[in-house]
């Protein structure tokens, strides 16, 4: 079987697998970290959303052939990234998830839309989360959440300025 | 004392010791070495649910462990699958126990003989627990302050419990409850501990915090499908796609040439009445089993259901509507109030089948073991529905079976039944090891149980002076029961496929309702909100209908029949104050109303819609009242009603799963499509909680209105008058 190195979570992994199996099971099965989950297999649902070098990607469809070398963050590689975990405070203070299978690629896709997007407008965040399926309806509170942790990492400007002058 | 007060006594010491011995078999039923691998099973850093490590406690009752530590521990015995168990439930302990929830440690129940109940569904878990879990909180609570009070020689008057704490109130000193529960244990059970006064709740009726959320957002939730074990192996099976095919012969050399391929066996799924044969194929891990089952050459006999498809069988049922059927309610004279009416209305409503989807595929890690014990580690809406199903399905007994619920991606009714546990433990006795059995999608979306398609004959008739003064609903459909029951008896009316249509508080003198059984080959199951979720689609767009005919606004026809002071009364009247319904509306917009009453609760909708330009439908805004009485957790309740209306959008609007040769033509979510974030409405939920001895349920009321608030609202907009879902919002048509 080969091997394939690659970068997960801030840490170099090695692990043996067959080409074309998805870096979902790579992840899950073989690296052991379960936050990641599946959902679809097909890249419909979004519950397996990971970071490729900091773009959302689906992990289902990935073979690990095709991202061996390459960064990868997962949920729990959220813990300790300053943004990561303003948006799962937001998240908590929205009262977001239900059953919470779908959260991690939720929080996945809005880490990146905020990444690339400080500031995203309703339209932003319908194109970014729509690629995300909610079964337990959250929607409306996801889209409260993202505006929150919009809020909280962007300093108000006032703040900014004397930030700079210090 | 009197002999309640000696049965509690009684009572009290099984629990005491029971409940010791309970857990302690909770956590090693394995053996001491299998319960250290129980602590690597776990995904995140928490101990999987149900599992927890319990060294020298004291069992105050089945629901509550305390250590001398002082380290409380509640025991749920409602899975958490989104709904907010895991909140709600302990909450009503710890509000009367006095402690608050951050200190508390809150385990699964694990099928333990001595805890009733332990399932989730049809909105029970709060409404059903509200009196009984309060005791139990209250009981202990009494305990703790006698056992101080004995401890300090003092009246137990100057006792109160506060956060864990019992303090001596004229002296200020105190003892942790851990270091009480000794004396505690020894006491007499209170046969009728005083409960709190509602006025000084500090937990119940607020919007606090659910426990599990930080769990959820940082990936450390464990759902079944995350469980492992040592040396397990991982399943795919192959099942056969027709509903009712036997398994002829199978070729698996080239499954087996798949790289961690290890063998194959033979499995069968029991779902009620049903056994279905599948082949598993075994690997060391998932892909691999994924790879060699799609290798497999399976010779299936369909047994002729592969001529099996919807459109006939919904012509089956437009044929059927036009027998008379079971008279399932009767009041007043119907027959002649009809030939009486001014206006008679007639209409057949129709729905289809859906899946449930859960976001959480099903799945199950089992163990089977020597003496014919298997433990159960898998994502279902209850250990008791486990150890029964099993039980039955595998011919051991229920002690033998052991199961550990997770979290829950998703319940909604599929996970009532087992049928994905049953499978996967014979799997493990086949296979002599630990194995994890995960369903694909496809396997989820077409494999069943289905909600199933209900049709409705309606007639109503309408006065000269614009009353209902006759109305019929006739329910023609498969039972859920009947494909699941073999001893089902057609002869007489199913009531659960007739669900709340007799129940509404319209007051509508002449009223015959009836119920023509239709039989199905395909497995059906309760989905959210059960048979209203179709149901109230006819009944409520058929109002909207005789209000038409009447000549009257469809809100005010409503009000007309609520002359009493009923529920439905008091839903109506706020939800036509926060709908603003009397508030005209921008030009091509329409907006319909909606409520059901049925056994899980009451709500009601005004859905707004806009016609755009392409002649498409827009769903702009959701109103709705949920009906309560009494509120657990107002936030949570919001969250499940808002998640609710989204449900109820998707059925109405989205797929359905049809039928052709025999098989599901939808499979996952690109033709079994979910709303997704930009398809969202704004949503405007209302929570009527004015307190009262009344308790409803919070999961499934705020789904049945959907669908026809919003068919009422395209009426309202376009005139066109929508009679069957789901409904093309791009092209509605009637």
């Amino acid at each position: 079987m080969p091997a394939y190195s690659l970068t997960i979570n801030n840490k170099p992994v090695t692990v043996d697998a067959e080409p074309d199996m998805p870096l979902l099971w790579v992840i899950r099965d073989i690296i052991g970290l379960k936050g990641t989950k599946f959902g679809c297999g097909i890249a419909q649902c979004g519950a397996c959303t990971v970071h490729l070098g900091g773009s959302a990607v689906r992990s289902c469809g990935l073979p690990i052939s095709a991202v061996a070398g390459q960064k990868i963050t997962t949920i729990e590689g959220l813990t300790g990234n300053q943004q990561g975990e303003m948006v799962q405070k937001a998240w908590i203070e929205e009262q977001v998830p239900q059953c919470g299978y779908c959260q991690s690629g939720q929080i996945m896709s809005a880490v990146a839309l905020l990444h690339r997007t400080p500031r995203p407008t309703d339209a932003e965040i319908d194109i970014a989360m729509q690629g995300n399926i909610c079964r337990c309806g959250c929607y409306e509170r996801i889209r409260k959440a993202i505006h929150l942790a919009a809020s909280m990492q962007t300093p108000p400007a006032s703040l900014k300025k004397s930030l700079t002058r210090s | 004392m009197s002999s309640t007060h000696k049965i509690a006594r009684r009572a009290f010491l099984r629990h005491t010791s029971l409940s010791g011995l309970a857990l302690i078999l909770g956590v090693s039923s394995m053996n001491h070495a299998d319960a250290a691998d129980v602590q690597k099973m776990s995904a995140g850093d928490i101990p999987p649910a149900g599992l927890g490590d319990l060294p020298e406690h004291y069992g105050i009752t089945p629901y509550i462990s305390i250590e001398p530590s002082g380290k409380i521990t509640i025991i749920n015995p409602k899975p958490e699958m989104g709904q907010g168990t895991w909140q709600s439930i302990p909450s009503l302990i710890a509000e009367e126990l006095e402690v608050s929830l951050d200190r508390v440690t809150i385990i699964n129940s694990s099928g333990q003989k001595e805890i009733p109940g332990q399932s989730a569904g049809g909105s029970t878990s709060v409404r059903g627990s509200y009196a009984s879990l309060r005791k139990v909180g209250a009981s202990a609570r009494e305990m703790l302050c006698t056992a101080a009070s004995r401890t300090w020689n003092v009246p137990v008057t100057e006792c109160k419990a506060d956060n864990g704490r019992i303090i001596h109130t004229p002296t200020g000193k105190s003892l942790g409850y851990g270091e009480l529960v000794a004396v505690a244990s020894t006491l007499d059970v209170p046969a009728n501990p005083v409960l709190k006064d509602p006025k000084d709740f500090k937990i119940l009726g607020k919007s606090t915090p659910r426990p599990d959320i930080p769990l959820k957002v940082t990936g450390k939730a464990v759902y079944g499908i995350d469980m492992e074990l040592p040396g397990m192996v991982y399943a795919s099976v192959e099942r056969c796609p027709v509903f009712g095919g036997k398994l002829v012969s199978y070729d698996d050399s080239a499954a087996l040439k798949v790289k961690g391929v290890i063998r194959t066996v033979k499995a069968e799924r029991v779902l009620g009445k049903n056994r279905y044969e599948g082949i598993a194929v075994i690997a060391g891990n998932y892909w691999a089993a994924l790879k060699g089952r799609k290798a497999l050459k399976v010779v299936w006999d369909y047994q002729g259901f592969d001529s099996f498809n919807t459109k006939d069988y919904e012509q089956h049922l437009r044929e059927l509507a036009k027998t008379d059927g079971l008279i399932a309610h009767n009041a007043g004279d119907f027959d002649n109030a009809m030939a009486g009416a001014t206006r008679k209305l007639e209409a057949l409503y129709e729905t289809p089948i859906v899946a449930h989807a859960t976001m959480e595929p099903m799945n199950c890690l089992a163990h089977w073991q020597e003496g014919d014990k298997v433990d159960i580690w898998t994502s279902v809406q209850g250990a008791s529905i486990v150890k029964r199903e099993l039980s039955g399905s595998l011919g051991i007994p229920q002690e033998n079976i052991t199961p550990h619920i997770s979290f829950l991606g998703g319940g909604f009714g599929r996970r009532l039944a087992a049928d994905y546990a049953g499978e996967a433990a014979g799997i493990s006795k086949a296979v002599g090891k630990p194995v994890k059995v995960v369903w694909t999608r496809e396997d989820d979306i077409q494999l069943g149980p289905f909600r199933p398609m209900t049709f409705s004959a309606m007639k109503g008739g309408v006065s000269a002076d614009g009353k209902a003064i006759a109305f019929q609903h006739k329910v023609i459909s498969p039972s859920i029961s009947a494909t699941k029951n073999a001893n089902y008896d057609k002869t007489k009316p199913d009531h659960s496929m007739t669900e709340g249509i007799s129940d509404q508080e319209y007051e509508i003198p002449n009223m015959k309702n009836a119920y023509v059984f239709a039989d199905i080959h395909i497995p059906m199951q309760p989905w959210r909100s059960v048979t209203s979720s179709t149901l109230a689609f006819a009944h409520e767009c058929f109002i909207d209908e005789m209000a038409a005919a009447a000549g009257k606004d469809p809100m005010a026809f409503r009000m007309e029949m609520l002359t009493k002071e009923t529920d439905t009364k008091r839903l109506l009247t706020k939800l036509k104050e926060v709908s603003d319904w009397d508030k005209p509306l921008p030009q091509g917009w329409g907006r319909g109303v909606a409520q059901y009453k049925f056994f899980a609760g009451l709500a009601g909708h005004v859905v707004e819609v806009s016609t755009q330009k392409d002649g498409s439908i827009r769903i702009e805004k959701v109103h709705c009242v949920l009906d309560l009485g009494t509120v657990v957790n107002p936030d949570m309740a919001k969250a499940n009603t808002e998640g609710a209306i989204v449900m109820g959008i998707i059925a109405a609007t989205k797929d359905a799963i049809a039928f052709e040769k025999g098989r599901s033509l939808q499979s996952n979510f690109h033709n079994f499509r979910m709303l997704r974030i930009n398809e969202m409405p704004a949503l405007n939920v209302h929570i009527l909680a004015d307190g009262g001895p009344v308790i409803k349920g919070v999961g499934e009321p705020g789904l049945p209105p959907v669908a026809p608030a919003l068919a009422n609202a395209i009426f309202a907009a376009t005139g066109k008058r929508i009679r069957r879902l789901p409904i093309d919002l791009t092209h509605p048509t009637v």
